[in-house]
């Protein structure tokens, strides 16, 4: 079989049988369907199933990736619908890239750009609190998670704040934020829809940028009836989104303080930007008097000209579309206001020295990666058990704890479309294989994985017995180095990017990592 | 040591020894569509914004005023077009909440992607443009610049202190991808075109 198995029927959708009787729940314009932002081009629908959950944890217990994700293929509604959706954010990401001839170029200077302020980062980090701090920006350092939660509860009590109001934020979740905060008896309210649907189910997100992208309308429809009182048999989308703005509008009028995350911090005017489809970042940050801006040290780049690259690169690569809503640049507080900036390093710094995984700090957090994954797409980003999940998350996880997820780099056929479209070309599969031989050195990989890598390696020691095994398309393609996907052998390698997803390949992965037992996908 | 000191220290001692010049970056306007002011448009739309053409003859502010006929609260920072809601007597951005229409003037926009700039000097209270349902914002042809490149290059970036492109409305599609505008900001986005100062009040 192809590896480029081809959707089989002229909807050009992954599961035909998702395409929805009726399109109703679209916006039109001039009778083009408008599918900016995280939209999708085509109209979908599920029937409801219940929730498969995320993966189970047990203390410092290696992560079981795997168990999870059969739970996650066992719902197959969910299952369809999360690899439809992602699958469709892929494509749209297809869409926007034709249309910039200059795209690779974009790429080489993304990535140019990061590993120059990442190799000069410290001098870029004093520039930006430089010009921050002209600004009137209040600038704070922490070292990690505890003492980043420990500064943001000190400006909040400084303000007799009780009530934070804030907009998505990656590192705010790396951090146990909201955790914290609970325990100290600070009330936060997430401002994204996605982001308060799982806060409100007591669930990470599964996604940097979709963060509920696992949830089918009618679990939506249960939190919300459950939460903020909504009719639990209602479940159009339209009634949710209203009934959840409706209910946020208080909580933002009341709050006694704002926080955003950073998508990017200009050294050169001392200034953070944050890109938000609902402009719920504004809102956190423009409705209180006190903002707080949680930045990761790496998200540092060095002027406003770079800026450019970035911003034409994220939306387009994380959801298909030209830009988010909004582009927000804040550089200082607000006339009677307060801003303050957390610089976090928590493992970063450590990150840099690490010779073979430095590179994975580039990362803009755009999840082109794990919409491309095959594995990703039908585990769930919850099944990794871990605050970032995909293939990004296979190479950043570990480093935080090697022993905990050790399982998640083995999460992976290994195919490089990860690698393909990532905006600042991280070499992502690369790394995963890296970790794999790093962790096998750190004695963290079971007797089983550890024979699968040797059968591996003997393989790709013979090209002619690697050819064959391909061609069998039954083997567990775990553990291809780079130039098995670059030889010419594996169709997807021949493109930049991989054409169709590679079902046969996540088959295989699926079989290997399930010990090949009864239960397979389909 | 501070966490600071500590943190630039374990930068310093870890950041690869490579050497990584930064590039130079093009403004990648070889090829700028023939009208600016039509590819902002299709760009806007896509989005989801509302694209107000500008009347041939008469009042040429007639497409913004049947918007807000019907509006209770319109809070306006043009000249152009009073509303009824006075922006200066807003103590705290709070007061904004119940404003059905806002009125402001973008700094620029970029024909690329169909963005407004919104830049806190035109604004007054920045909250506005988020807390009202609606928005309705005023360019000038000739403030549309070509590309995010040239949009960077513009001054509004090195004064003031905060900043947003407005892509179109307040959008999300959170719930098995279903586009929604009124997300949490405004409902709507409409751009009319109209140049700075090329009306007379009440026109
Ligand atoms: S690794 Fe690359 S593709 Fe993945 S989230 Fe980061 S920037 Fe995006």
């Amino acid at each position: 079989m192809s590896p480029q198995s081809k959707p089989s029927d002229h909807t050009g959708l992954l599961h035909p049988g998702l395409l929805a009787p009726d399109d109703r729940d679209a916006i039109y314009r001039d009778g083009q369907r408008l599918d900016h932002a995280e939209g999708t081009s085509r109209p979908l629908h599920a029937q409801p199933e219940p929730q498969p959950r995320g993966a189970k944890v047990f203390g410092n217990r290696p992560i079981d990736q795997a168990e999870a994700a059969a739970r996650f293929i066992a719902a197959p509604e969910h299952e369809k619908m999360h690899d439809e959706r992602l699958w469709d954010l892929r494509q749209k990401r297809d869409r926007e890239m034709h249309a910039i001839p200059e795209w690779e170029e974009l790429r080489s200077l993304a990535s140019a750009i990061k590993e120059h302020t990442l190799t000069h980062l410290d001098e870029y980090l004093e520039a930006f609190e430089a010009n921050a701090h002209s600004n009137g920006v209040h600038v704070h350092w922490a070292r990690d998670a505890a003492e980043h939660n420990r500064i943001v509860h000190g400006i909040l009590q400084d303000h007799g704040a009780k009530s934070l109001i804030k907009s998505k934020s990656m590192l705010t979740e790396e951090c146990g934020f909201r955790d914290y905060m609970a325990s100290v008896g600070i009330d936060v309210i997430e401002t994204d829809l996605g982001e308060r649907i799982q806060q409100l189910d007591n669930e990470d997100p599964s996604h940097v940028v979709v963060p509920a992208v696992h949830k089918l309308r009618t679990d939506v429809a249960q939190v919300f009836a459950k939460t903020i009182g909504t009719d639990p048999n209602n479940s159009d989308v339209h009634y949710l989104a209203e009934a959840q703005r409706e209910a946020n509008r208080p909580l933002v009028l009341t709050a006694d303080a704002g926080m955003t995350g950073c998508n990017f911090a200009v050294a050169e005017t001392g200034g953070v930007i944050v890109c938000t489809n609902e402009g719920n970042a504004d809102l956190s940050a423009n409705v209180p008097k006190l903002h707080i801006a949680s930045i990761g040290i790496e998200k540092t780049i060095p002027r406003l000209e770079h800026l450019a690259i970035f911003v034409r690169l994220l939306s387009r690569s994380a959801l298909g579309s030209p830009m988010t809503q909004y582009t927000s640049h804040f550089r200082g507080p607000r006339a009677g206001g307060e801003m303050h900036f957390v610089l976090v390093d928590n493992g970063r710094s450590a990150r840099l020295g690490m010779a073979e995984f430095w590179t994975s700090l580039k990362c803009i957090r755009c999840g082109a990666c794990m919409n491309t994954c095959p594995v990703y797409r039908r585990s769930g980003g919850l099944s990794y058990g871990a605050t970032y999940s995909g293939p990004i998350g296979l190479i950043i996880d570990p480093t935080f704890n090697a022993h905990k997820y050790s399982n998640l780099p083995f999460a992976s056929t290994l195919n490089g479309s990860c690698t393909n479209v990532c905006p600042v070309k991280i070499n992502i599969h690369e790394q995963i294989y890296a970790w794999r031989r790093e962790l096998v050195k750190r004695h963290e990989v079971p007797f089983a994985k550890k024979l699968a890598m040797k059968a591996a390696g003997e393989l790709l020691s013979r090209p002619s017995a690697y050819r064959a095994a391909i061609a069998a398309a039954d083997v567990a393609l775990a553990h291809l180095p780079r130039f098995a996907i670059y030889n010419g052998l594996n169709a997807w390698g021949k493109h930049r990017e991989v054409p169709h997803p590679p079902k046969q390949t996540f088959h295989s992965w699926y079989k290997a990592n399930r010990g090949g037992k009864d239960d397979q996908p389909r | 040591m501070t966490s600071r000191d500590d943190i630039l220290a374990s930068i310093r001692a870890n950041r690869p020894k490579v050497d990584r010049p930064l590039p130079p970056v093009p403004l990648f306007d070889d090829h700028p569509p023939a009208s600016l002011l039509a590819a902002f448009k299709e760009n806007l739309e896509r989005m989801g914004g509302i694209f107000l053409d500008l009347p041939g003859a008469g009042d040429q502010l007639e497409p913004v005023r049947a918007k807000i006929a019907k509006a209770k609260v319109v809070c306006s920072t043009v000249a152009e077009v009073p509303g009824n809601r006075d922006i200066a007597a807003a103590r705290a951005p709070q007061d904004l909440a119940d404003v059905d229409f806002a009125l402001v003037r973008a700094a620029f926009g970029i024909a690329e992607t169909g963005s407004v700039l919104l830049h806190d000097s035109e604004l007054g209270v920045n909250a506005l443009a988020y807390l009202a349902q609606h928005l309705i914002v005023l360019l000038d042809p000739s403030d549309i610049v070509v590309n995010l490149h040239h949009a960077y290059r513009r001054s509004e970036f090195q004064h003031g202190h905060y900043a947003a492109f407005h892509t179109g409305p307040s959008a999300t599609a959170d719930i098995e991808g279903v586009l929604i505008h009124g997300a949490q900001g405004v409902r709507s986005l409409s751009v009319l075109p109209l140049a700075r100062a090329a009306q007379p009040l009440g026109g």
